[in-house]
């Protein structure tokens, strides 16, 4: 049995191919999300990896901010659910799991089976969503995927005080004309997403280990940063993008069965 | 839980004929229309009209035959059909910040243009606010009162930090109240009867019992009636709550659930495979939006704290006790302890999987306490929820697909826990 997983996110597309609900065939990222061609060539390149064609998947669930839109699911599953299944594979003694998306953030609390037990997503803000990381990567003027390594050598964090990403853009533009290091800004931009994601996870209850799911996960100064909150330490797989999509074909293989 | 994926319907298919409305929700829109229109009429006789907050003691004007209406149902009203689009534009643009209520805003544009697309109201010989709600309000009258040269009359009811309402407190407000009666004489020139505002108190009782009659009758499983009809009901209790008519509504509605109970029929339009209560005020703007998403999912509304408010209770003819209710409310007028107590106990009784709640723009005094609230009740009951972001008459504060995404985890952890609950597995 060949399953499929889609998460269309709001910034980026992710896919995975599953045999029997258990061996990876394959896994796509394209960092373009829905509405672009994006979760299409997500698509493709899982199948073209894995040697396969669409109709020999024999179920596809599609999850991510455009599971709704994208064409040809069998099934539409909401990435709680999915991030909590794909965690669980990766990070079986996860308990909680702390997903940080391109414009939402949640924390979830899941069974030994990785069944969803409860969860909160953040409020109307892109405070502590990827979305206020990439902002405030471009002030910097650096990309993102290189924030986790420039506040790695960071001395003394600023404080970032602002919630509204617009404010918090002029703070951070305020630090640099103060001189502040570029990595000290890092790490407190860090901070900042650290804690208003950390109030969500503490909202629910941290129980058992804390994994971080999707793409803001491979971020190591976010990951420190929130270990740091929370007062222990969080579990990352090398495929935490993955989570959701990976999840999405864990269902599908459920389905199928 | 997973959405099913919809196919397309046939090209040709035949449009589904529309439901034809209830009795009763041909009468409750018939009675509000009229409100308003008697109200045009009333002033144009040269008659004093009033505007009026929505839990103020309307039991004083009524007795005194004057014609009231409430800006908070108007603007709710245009909200829901999407008229007061530009009405908030205007109050913003006169400078009134995004952050105030969006009911003020309205209705403070009103003030201004004295016309919208429907519910219009004449303007105002005095205004009566009671801050039992919330003390924006008060603000909020003020300005109406000084914008147009009239008396405002404001029954103060101090936040409620016991679990009941002090002899101290209700002396203070029945010593109002008896202010108000000699105002609105002086103003209308009609003089109290006492016996008619007795008669009135005991149709205003008749109907509260009657409205949460009507609003009890769903925690029946299946639920008789889709819960979110009853915010169709609520002009009742804001606008026409001392009235013998809206009497004859909600007997007429009650008639009608129990004639679905008896058939076991609902006008919950699929299988309720979800019940909830509903935390906040309900999100005009998105009404269908809101209704359509749960509907997809199974999930019927049946209870919620804000249907409830109204539930005012006293002794006809007791002022005393009329003040002591004013204070009282089952909302936001009262401590955590006291909500969350009458919480728990309406999700008992409903027999609800899940709680949404609606953190509101507008009202922050509903939203404050909602972090604590939801941790106490999911903790008390260990049922799940989830809230989303919106406004209650505001339409740039609400994400379709937000909603959704919310909805859809809550569903699944509902179904979740279902399946503990009847198999023992997961
Ligand atoms: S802030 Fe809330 S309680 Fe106050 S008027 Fe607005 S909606 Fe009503």
């Amino acid at each position: 049995m060949i399953t499929m997983g889609v998460d269309v996110g709001s910034t980026s597309s992710k896919a995975v191919i599953l045999r029997d609900g258990k061996e990876i065939l394959a896994k796509a990222a394209v960092p373009m999300g829905t509405g672009t061609p994006g979760p299409g060539q997500a698509l493709e390149l899982a199948l073209t990896q894995a040697g396969l064609t669409r109709d020999q998947i024999d179920c596809l669930v599609a999850t991510g901010y455009g599971r709704l839109t994208f064409p040809g699911a069998d099934h539409q599953v909401s990435e709680v659910t999915c991030h909590g299944r794909g965690i669980h594979f990766l990070l079986p003694e996860a308990r909680t799991v702390i997903d940080i998306g391109g414009q939402d953030a949640k924390a979830l609390q899941i069974s030994d089976k990785g069944k969803l037990l409860n969860f909160v997503m953040n409020d109307k803000c892109a405070a502590g969503t990827g979305r206020f990381l990439d902002v405030m990567a471009k002030v910097l003027g650096i990309p993102v995927e290189g924030l986790g390594d420039l506040s790695a050598q960071s001395e003394q964090p600023v404080s970032i005080s602002n919630v509204c990403t617009v404010f918090a853009e002029s703070e951070v533009i305020s630090h640099l004309a103060a001189g502040a290091k570029l990595s000290d800004i890092a790490a407190g931009i860090h901070t900042s997403v650290a804690r208003r994601v950390a109030a969500l996870a503490l909202r629910i209850g941290v129980e058992g280990q804390v994994a971080m799911s999707g793409g803001v996960a491979l971020n190591q100064g976010v990951v420190r940063a929130m270990a740091a909150e929370l007062k222990r330490p969080i579990l990352v797989h090398e495929d935490a993008q993955l989570a959701g999509a990976l999840g999405a074909a864990l269902l599908a293989a459920e389905r199928a069965r | 839980m997973e959405e099913k994926t919809t196919q397309a319907a046939p090209e040709a298919a035949p449009k589904k004929p529309k439901k034809p409305l209830p009795k009763s929700r041909i009468m409750v829109g018939e009675q509000l229309a009229k409100l308003y229109q008697d109200t045009i009429d009333a002033k144009a006789r040269g008659e004093k009209i009033g505007w009026s907050a929505s839990i103020f003691p309307q039991e004083i004007a009524e007795a005194l035959g004057l014609y009231i209406v409430y800006p908070e149902n108007q603007a709710a009203g245009l909200a829901a059909r999407h008229q007061s689009d530009d009405l908030l534009a205007h109050a913003e643009a006169a400078g009134y910040n995004m952050d105030i209520c969006s009911y003020a805003r309205t209705s403070l544009a009103y003030m201004d243009t004295l016309t919208a697309e429907s519910n219009n109201m004449p303007k105002p010989d005095f205004v009566l606010c009671c801050n039992n709600i919330c003390n924006q309000l008060t603000k909020w009258f003020e300005n109406l009162a000084h914008q147009f040269q009239v008396p405002m009359f404001l029954i103060d009811t101090v936040y409620n930090y016991d679990p009941c309402a002090s002899d101290a407190k209700v002396k203070y407000v029945r010593a109002q109240i008896d202010d108000l009666i000699h105002g609105l004489e002086e103003i209308s020139g009609k003089k109290m009867d006492y016996d008619k505002l007795t008669e009135v108190m005991r149709i205003s009782q008749r109907n509260k019992d009657l409205w949460r009659e009507a609003n009890e009758l769903l925690a029946v499983k299946p639920a008789p009636l889709a819960g979110f009809d009853l915010f169709n009901y609520m002009s009742c209790m804001v606008c026409n709550r001392g009235k013998a008519s809206t009497t004859a509504v909600l007997e007429q509605l009650i008639a009608e659930i129990k004639e679905n109970i008896a058939e076991g029929k609902s006008t919950f339009p699929v299988e309720e495979e979800y019940r909830v209560f509903w935390e906040g005020i309900a999100c005009w703007p998105y009404l269908g939006h809101t209704f359509k998403t749960l509907k997809k999912y199974g999930i019927n509304m049946v209870a919620t704290g804000y249907v409830n408010a109204w539930g005012l209770e006293y002794e006809p003819g007791d002022l005393d006790g009329l003040a002591r209710a004013y204070i009282d409310l089952p909302n936001n007028n009262n401590n955590l302890e006291t909500v969350v107590g009458r919480r728990i106990e309406a999700h008992k009784k409903f027999q609800v999987d899940g709680t949404i709640y609606h953190v509101n723009r507008s009202c922050k005094v509903m939203d404050c306490q909602q972090y604590e609230t939801q941790r106490r009740i999911s903790e008390a009951t260990g049922i799940p929820f989830t809230s989303f972001d919106g406004d209650q008459a505001d339409f740039r504060a609400y994400s379709e697909a937000q909603y959704e995404t919310r909805i859809q985890g809550l569903v699944e952890v509902m179904e979740q826990r279902k399946k503990e609950r009847e198999g023992g597995k997961d």
